[in-house]
């Protein structure tokens, strides 16, 4: 596929090189040191950094100041941002922001509820979904044009990308959502944490007979273990986690003191087995409060160092 | 219709306790179908704040009365005489009802016992589900005839988010994800294809957005 946008993980991709995303959470506080150092951390072993938007709905330092901060230091950050909490107004107003300082990927997120976050008793916003939110981000890059008509001067470059969760029931429209959205605008796609590896083929296999692969990037996302109790906490809580339980007895077989690197393990496995799947473009690594384990992981899955591109 | 849910008896009897005369005033269409504002419940909740009263000692005059509908000018001959009696109405209709009767009687007090909850269906006897938000731009016929303003928690107009989860929504295993509904009987109906259509931002302009909405008839 040609690049469109001068993102680096856009050139990355358009290479034909695998690519590797992870994240960033920004803190509950007003600490830049935090996002600082999580970023120099990921640095040398991803294309891009995505950096969440008050993630679970809990209040947190703001993904696009964040994002700026990722981007002074020279790192390439993927704006997350979703339709809870902004209007059509905030949410334009929001992608010129980081547009003027050259912020050249997005995703375009619905968002959790507000139920499951500090301020369960605050209204959402849901003005627009995530599907028009990625139309919206092409107009104004595309046609240079606001959701008003109006004209935008320097308009946004931004890369732009959407979330799908290929667990989610009802599967008779897991691909036909992904290729809706593809229709909508968006380049790249991050999954959901993959665990249920047949699940995941299955799926990709649909895209394929649908033609979708061909038009669109799948970032295939993994997130490591921490713990038994994390996998049976993903298993039972998370919504749209898909933990078979062959993973729960796998970290429930080692002794406590060794499951941490038994996720790890497991994890790395897992990308290797992604690898060889057709239509799979690159890998999100989420290791949820638990940066510092990306290096070794990429290390260990073969993903470094990361190719250099003009 | 409407349904709404009484307030509770303490935060009723603190809005009643320093009035003299107090008519409790029902409404028997929509909040009496719900069994929480007909006349018949503002007869039973009179009495108890009228228990109340007693056990206290506090000296009140608690009446009870009630019309059809609280929202119409039609219905209220008859209660023309009860209203001029009390010095505070309180009504068990829905919002709508106590608002229309401080416009029609400019200095009475009128508070509301109950709160007006959502425009629902009766699911089965004393079920009660939201499945109209009055958006004032109805979907359903592009949604298979459910509403995923009213019956999603986020109003998405595109389908499930990745929070669905085997057919219940992820704020609660007790909701069903309304697109889970949808996929489910555009599937069933063989127009699943449907599902692929965009629809577009939505102009929420005739929503609360738009500010408080007004219908005018041509012979009004």
């Amino acid at each position: 596929m040609e690049t469109t946008t001068p993102s680096r993980l856009e050139k990355v991709l358009a290479d034909g090189h695998k690519a590797v995303t992870s994240e960033c959470g920004p803190p509950r506080g007003s600490d830049p040191e935090v996002i600082m150092k999580k970023g120099e951390m990921l640095r040398e072993y991803v294309d891009a950094i995505n950096v969440t938007d008050n993630q679970t709905s809990v209040t947190r330092l703001c993904s696009l100041a964040a994002g700026i901060r990722l981007k002074q230091m020279g790192l390439e950050p993927v704006l997350q941002m979703v339709t809870r909490d902004r209007n059509r107004i905030a949410l334009q107003s929001d992608i010129l922001g980081a547009a003027s300082f050259d912020i050249h990927n997005i995703l375009c997120l619905s968002g959790d509820h507000q139920s499951f976050g500090d301020c369960p008793q605050g209204q959402n916003v849901h003005d627009l979904d995530s599907m028009h939110l990625l139309m919206c981000v092409r107009q104004m890059r595309d046609e240079a044009k606001f959701l008003g008509g109006g004209d935008i001067e320097r308009p946004p470059r931004m890369f732009i990308g959407a979330a799908e969760n290929p667990f989610a029931q009802p599967y008779a429209i897991r691909g036909r959502r992904l290729a809706k959205k593809v229709a909508a605008g968006a380049q790249f796609i991050q999954t959901q944490c993959i665990y249920n590896v047949p699940r995941f083929i299955e799926w990709m296999h649909e895209l394929a007979d649908m033609g979708v692969t061909e038009r669109v990037y799948i970032l295939a996302g993994v997130t490591p273990l921490k713990s038994v109790g994390m996998a049976k906490y993903m298993k039972n809580r998370v919504p749209g986690m898909d933990v078979p339980d062959d993973i729960v007895a796998r970290m429930s077989g080692v002794p406590k003191d060794r499951q941490a690197a038994e996720g790890i393990t497991i994890c790395v496995e897992t990308i290797e087995r992604l690898k060889e799947v057709p239509g799979v473009a690159g890998f999100h690594i989420m290791a949820i409060e638990w940066e510092e384990m990306v290096p070794e992981i990429a290390r260990r899955a073969g993903l470094t160092p990361r190719p250099k591109v003009a | 219709m409407i349904v709404a849910r009484k307030k509770p008896l303490d935060e009723l009897w603190d809005m009643v306790r320093g009035f003299k005369k107090v008519l409790v005033f029902g409404c028997n269409t929509c909040v009496a179908v719900c069994h929480e504002g007909g006349n018949k419940e503002a007869e039973i909740l009179a009495s108890l704040l009228r228990m109340r009263a007693a056990q206290e000692g506090v000296d009140v005059e608690i009446r009870n009365g009630g019309i059809e509908r609280q929202c119409e000018h039609e219905f209220f001959a008859s209660a023309e005489a009860e209203i001029a009696w009390a010095d505070l109405i309180l009504s068990t209709a829905c919002g709508i009802g106590v608002q229309f009767i401080v416009k029609r009687y400019p200095m009475a007090t009128a508070y509301p016992a109950l709160d007006t909850t959502f425009l629902g269906d009766v699911e089965r006897h004393g079920v009660f589900t939201e499945s109209c938000q009055a958006c004032g731009r109805c979907v359903l016929h592009l949604t298979a005839g459910i509403c995923p303003m009213s019956r999603c928690a986020k109003r998405l107009l595109n389908g499930p988010c990745g929070g669905s989860n085997k057919g219940k929504c992820e704020i609660s295993k007790d909701l069903d994800c309304a697109w889970h509904l949808i996929v489910e009987r555009l599937s069933a109906l063989g127009r699943l294809d449907d599902y692929d259509k965009i629809l577009p931002c939505r102009d929420w302009s005739t929503d609360r957005a738009g500010g408080p909405r007004k219908l005018v008839h041509e012979d009004a």
